[in-house]
This record gives structure tokens, sequence and C-alpha cells, in this order.
């Protein structure tokens, strides 16, 4: 019997450990792959608008690490980092990233919109907050089919002043929708700090408005995001609840590509500040502590990340682009 | 054949729909307790029940997303607009939602939802109330646009909006719900893209489409009274796609056109369908295509100003007038 004990809880920390492994190397290859697209992006390989994800890594990760294959994600424009997290091929996202036709959504989204029908990846939104009554209107869906899924949907902390998260949040709480409304919280809608232009500047306060459970997590640590959203999907299972997190993070690079690390709006030592709670660097040490990981082990996972990375850049390079007949396709369904 | 008003031909429309399909569901404004604003949901709540008959706050923006993001997960939505005026709350589900989601994601996520609700104006309801969207909702490619003008073509309309896969926008008459008619029972469907004749004549074509075919028979009756001329009233039905073929095959017949609308004149439908003719059937013109829209000033309260703003039989009769060079 002890013996049994002790063999189920050696299994317990196996898996455990197993799983943050598994979230450290999905967090360094998002890292190495938004380092590769930047460097793509100054080369033009890569046009328009591109919102790197460096830094939140741990969101996207610690949370869709709960997530189950039938269950539902959806995301704005910064969304790189939450398709490679549900497992959207990095080939196909770089790809996706260049325009050409083998990106997962054929060229014809780009950065911003990148979807994968089979993963449940429902997009890549571009318009700040436009695409949270959408997450509501999947979790309606699923709660009319009587189904046990779950809805993730990503968003910013400059969305909360947008209309549509509150007429989505209130009717996802009317409604008992099995949605998790996850807010990044990295404190800058581009250039302007979240408390000049908010009057609740804690996001989670928002959801007594709409009587909908709610919770602060720290978005620099995967294991406190994971903890949380696994709280917030048993709620979504069991009854469809929806549950607001306001998941504090930090971006180290500008809004997109074309804006400045910091400057105007933030100094080099607030970003310098930040970067010490660096979510990759936290998990790893963590790992190290308990003994699971070492230095060649770290380095063995980051190799395989940059490995990945450039494996995708050299694909993305060598596809082809869209057909010209691809101008006029998928602009009605059959 | 029974006669219907037009609410009720759109009613048994949802009926049958809902019933041939699980997936097929009413959300809106006052759609289920209340019956529906315009009553055109009458007796759905009874014979549905909340899960598929869903009422809403007034939010359009909200609802009109949970919609889209319902079609993207399987669903068949059909979304009430108490009335149109308030869509333009919704207007960035159903632009950058519902109409791109298709192509921006290469064809792998469709939307196949219906938007639904009255148009244009109804009587003294001034400016914010009595507006005709069409010319903007036809203008965004990914969007399919359906303007019925008889009970028949609302009920035949809407069942084909409900099956397509695609975003359709359905334009119904506000003014026009009380209108009584032949409506085919059971399968009656109209397909998306096709006009009609709703008269026959050869001298000048009236091209109109919702309420405006109302006018352009009428004005075609006093026509014929008054001058001996006949004319043929072309009722477009969609506006996106347009049956381009029979507006050619009209114009050909009468070498004359009035286009009648209930929209703006500027960059209004009427735009488009000149646009058709004009490179199209160029030599067959026998007179400038004159157009008859609502003027161009925001819809006033007063009962005089308003009849002058709207279009009417009197002024589609003196365009023909003008276009068959009676003046």
């Amino acid at each position: 019997m002890a013996t049994a004990t002790a063999r189920t809880a050696n299994a317990n920390v196996t898996a455990q450990t197993e799983l943050e492994r598994r979230m450290l190397r999905q967090m360094l290859l998002i890292r190495r792959f938004e380092e590769k697209a930047a460097e793509a992006y100054a080369l033009g390989k890569i046009g328009g608008f591109c919102h790197l994800y460096i830094g939140q890594e741990a969101v996207a990760v610690g949370s869709l690490a709960v997530l189950r294959d039938d269950d539902y994600v959806i995301s704005s424009y910064r969304d790189h980092g939450q398709a490679l997290a549900r497992g959207v091929p990095a080939t196909a996202v770089m790809a996706e990233l260049f325009g050409k036709a083998t990106g997962c959504s054929k060229g014809k989204g780009g950065s911003m919109h990148l979807f994968d029908a089979g993963r449940r990846f429902l997009g890549g939104h571009g318009i700040v907050g436009g695409h949270i009554p959408l997450a509501a209107g999947i979790g309606f869906a699923i709660r009319y089919k009587g189904g046990d899924q779950v809805c993730m949907c990503y968003f910013g902390e400059a969305a909360v002043n947008i209309g549509a998260f509150h007429e989505a949040l209130n009717m996802a709480s009317v409604y008992k929708l099995p949605v998790i409304f996850c807010c990044e919280n990295n404190r800058y809608g581009m250039g302007t700090a979240f408390e000049r232009v908010a009057a609740v500047t804690d996001v989670v306060e928002h959801a007594c408005s709409y009587d909908m459970a709610a919770e602060v997590v720290d978005g620099m640590d995967a294991l406190a995001v994971y903890a949380a959203t696994e709280r917030a999907a048993d709620r979504a299972r069991n009854g469809g609840h929806p549950t607001l997190l306001e998941v504090r993070t930090y971006r180290y690079m500008g809004h997109s590509m074309s804006d400045p690390l910091h400057g105007v709006y933030r100094t080099k030592e607030e970003v310098e500040e930040q970067r010490k709670r660096d979510p990759i660097s936290q998990l790893a040490l963590k790992l190290k502590e308990a003994g699971a990981l070492d230095d060649a082990a770290l380095q063995a996972l980051d190799a395989e990340a940059r490995a990945e990375t450039d494996e995708a850049a050299r694909f993305a390079e060598e596809s082809p682009d869209p057909e010209p007949d691809e101008l006029t396709t998928h602009v009605l369904a059959d | 054949m029974a006669t219907l008003t037009y609410r009720d031909a759109l009613n048994q429309a949802l009926r049958e729909e809902m019933q041939r399909d699980p997936n097929v569901f009413l959300m809106g404004e006052e759609v289920g307790v209340y019956q529906g604003a315009y009553k055109v949901s009458r007796g759905l709540l009874e014979e549905f029940g909340p899960r598929r008959i869903v009422d809403t706050p007034i939010a359009e923006l909200g609802f009109a997303g949970i919609g889209v993001g319902a079609a993207m997960a399987g669903l068949r939505p059909v979304i009430e607009f108490m009335t149109w005026n308030f869509a333009v709350l919704a207007l960035d589900q159903i632009v950058n939602s519902a109409a791109k989601i298709l192509y921006e994601s290469g064809g792998q996520v469709p939307i196949p939802i219906v938007f639904r609700g009255p148009n244009g104006a109804a009587l003294q309801l001034a400016a914010q109330h009595s507006q005709a969207w069409e010319s903007w909702l036809s203008h965004i490619p990914g969007l399919k646009v359906v303007a019925p003008a008889t009970p028949a073509d609302a009920k035949g309309l809407l069942k084909s909006a409900i099956r397509d896969n695609n975003p359709v926008i359905v334009l119904e008459g506000e003014m026009l719900y009380n209108i009584k008619g032949e409506v085919p029972e059971g399968e009656h469907i109209v397909p998306i893209g096709q006009a009609e004749v709703k008269r026959p004549g050869h001298d000048v074509t009236f091209i109109c489409h919702s309420k405006t075919v109302t006018v352009a028979l009428k004005a075609a009756e006093q026509l014929a009274e008054r001058e001996g001329a006949s004319a043929e009233v072309l009722d477009l039905r969609s506006l996106r796609p347009l049956d381009e073929a029979a507006i050619l095959e009209s114009v050909a017949r009468t070498n004359r056109a009035v286009v009648v609308e209930e929209g703006w004149p500027h960059c209004g439908i009427g735009a488009q369908v000149v646009d058709v003719i004009q490179r199209d059937a160029f030599d067959q013109l026998d007179a400038p295509v004159l157009r008859v829209t609502q003027a161009d000033v925001p819809m006033p309260y007063n009962k005089q100003l308003e009849r002058l703003a709207k279009p009417s039989p009197e002024r589609v009769v003196a365009a023909a007038r003008r276009v068959l060079y009676l003046d």
C-alpha cells in the first residue's frame, strides 16, 4: 500500500515535471519564433502590422496547457503566441506571416488573422475588443449543443474600455456561457498607459458589474496562469459559468514592429526592471531548483526551439505565394 | 395558396426553417416574451422555447457578435434588429467579423448567419429612425443583401437566406409588414440574386426594390392612365449579388430606365444600377437614366416635409415623362 502510494506520488511528480518542461519548451519556442519574426520583419519579409508576444509567453502557454483539443480559442491581433501554444505548427504560422500559400490562413490573413479551424483556433482579430462578443457566441454555441467545452478568449487591457467588452461580459453572465475572458494586462495600449485612460485600473473589478467570477493572476508565472485557468475551466465545464481573468504581464517590445520599445511612454529602466521577472527564466529556475533541469538540458530545449524556428523560417521563405486566382476565392462560401 | 401578410410570411419562413434545422435559432430584442417588436416572431417562443428564441439586452454590437461567434462554432443564427437604424451600432460585427472571417481564414470558417429587420422610413419617426441602409450594406464583399417587396418574396428569400452558408442581410420594410399577398405553402424558395418583373411593359423600366416596388407599380398605373405609356416594373429583390442580366434584358426591351429607391442619392443603389446600364446597354439607351431617391436630407418629422422627402409615384411619373421626352 505504502509502496503504491509512493509510486502514485512519484508518477504525479513526474507528470507535473513533464508538464512544466513542456511549458518551458513552448515558451522558448514562442520567444525564439518572435525574435525570428522581428528579424524577418526588419528584412522586409513580413509586411503590415506585426505585434510580438515577447514577455507575455507565460499567459498563452500556462492557460492553453489546461485546454482540451475540443475547446475553442480566439484572440486579438497579438496572436502568434496563442497559435503556437495551441499547437498550430510554427511552419504554418511563419508562412502566414510571410503571406505564403502554405500559411495557416493561406496567406490571406497575415499576422493578425491566424486561423486553424482543425485545432479550433478561430483567429486572430484586428479590431480592439471586436472578438470578445465572438467568444461569447462560441460559448453560446457550446451551451446550445449541450457540450462541456470552453472558449478561451484573449484580449489586452485596452480592450476593456471598448463597449463590446461590456456587452459581451454582461450577456455571457446572463446566459451562463462557458467562456474564459483572459485579459492580458500588459499595461499599455500602444503608447498609452492604462491608468491614463481608465477610471478603474484593476480590470478584475469590472467582473463585479456582471456578477462574474474573476481573479488577478501573475502573468509572468506560467504555473499561476495554469492554476487560475484550471479553476476557470472547471467553472465553465460545470454549469457554464464565465470567468474574467486579469493576467498581469508585460510586453518587452513595442506595440507593433513599427513602434519603439520605450521612450515617450515608458522608460528603458522600467522595461529592464520587468525583464528581471522574465517568465522563461522563472520557470527554468524553478525546474532547476527542483532538480528537474540542468544547464545542459535547458540549452538543449533552447536549441530545439531555435531549430524549429529556423525550420519555420526556411519553410516560409521557400513556400510559394498564393496563386493570383486566390484573390477572388473565399469571398463567399458555396 | 394562402393569403398572408408580409409579417406572417416571414413568421412562416422562420417557423419552417427552425422546424427543419435544429441549428437555426432566433436572437434579438423583444423576439421572445414580447413576441417581436413588429410581431414577426409571434408564437415562436411557445413553439421552440427560450433556448432557440433568445431575448437580448439592448446591445446590438454584443448580440450581433454572439451571432457571428455562434455561426463560427456551427450554428445558423438569425439575428433580428428591431430596426436597421440600431444595427449601425453592430456594423463592426457585420462588416469586420461576419463578412471577412471566411476570407481572412483562407476559407476555413464560414459564417452562415442572417441579419434581418425593418429598413427604411415609416411615418413621422424623424431622422434617426427613418433610414434606408442598403447602399451601405451592399458595398461590402462577403455579404449578400436581399430586400423583398411582397409576402411571397419575403418568405422565399428569408428561407434562402437561412439556408445560405454566408452572411445574408434581409432588409424588411417597416411599412410592408401589413401588406397582404398570396404565399405558396411549405417549400417556397426564392433564390438569392434573381430579380423579377412585377409588371411587364415596353416603354420604360422602373427598377426598384422593397417598398419602392409599390411606389413604382402605382406610378406605372398613373403613367398608363395619363400618358398611355407602358412601364415595366423590375423588382431587384436581391441587391448583392445584383441580377445584372435581368436589368439589361429589361432595358434592352424598353430603352429607358428610372431607378427608384428609398435611400439617399449619393452613392446609392441606383448609382450602381446606372453603372451597369451605361456600361453594358449604352447603345440601347434612348435617354439618360434618371433616379428617384429620398431627398438628400436627414428625414424631417413634419408630415408634409416627410412626404416631400420620400420617393412618390408622382416623382416617378415625372421622371418617366422626362426619359420619354414628354415634357
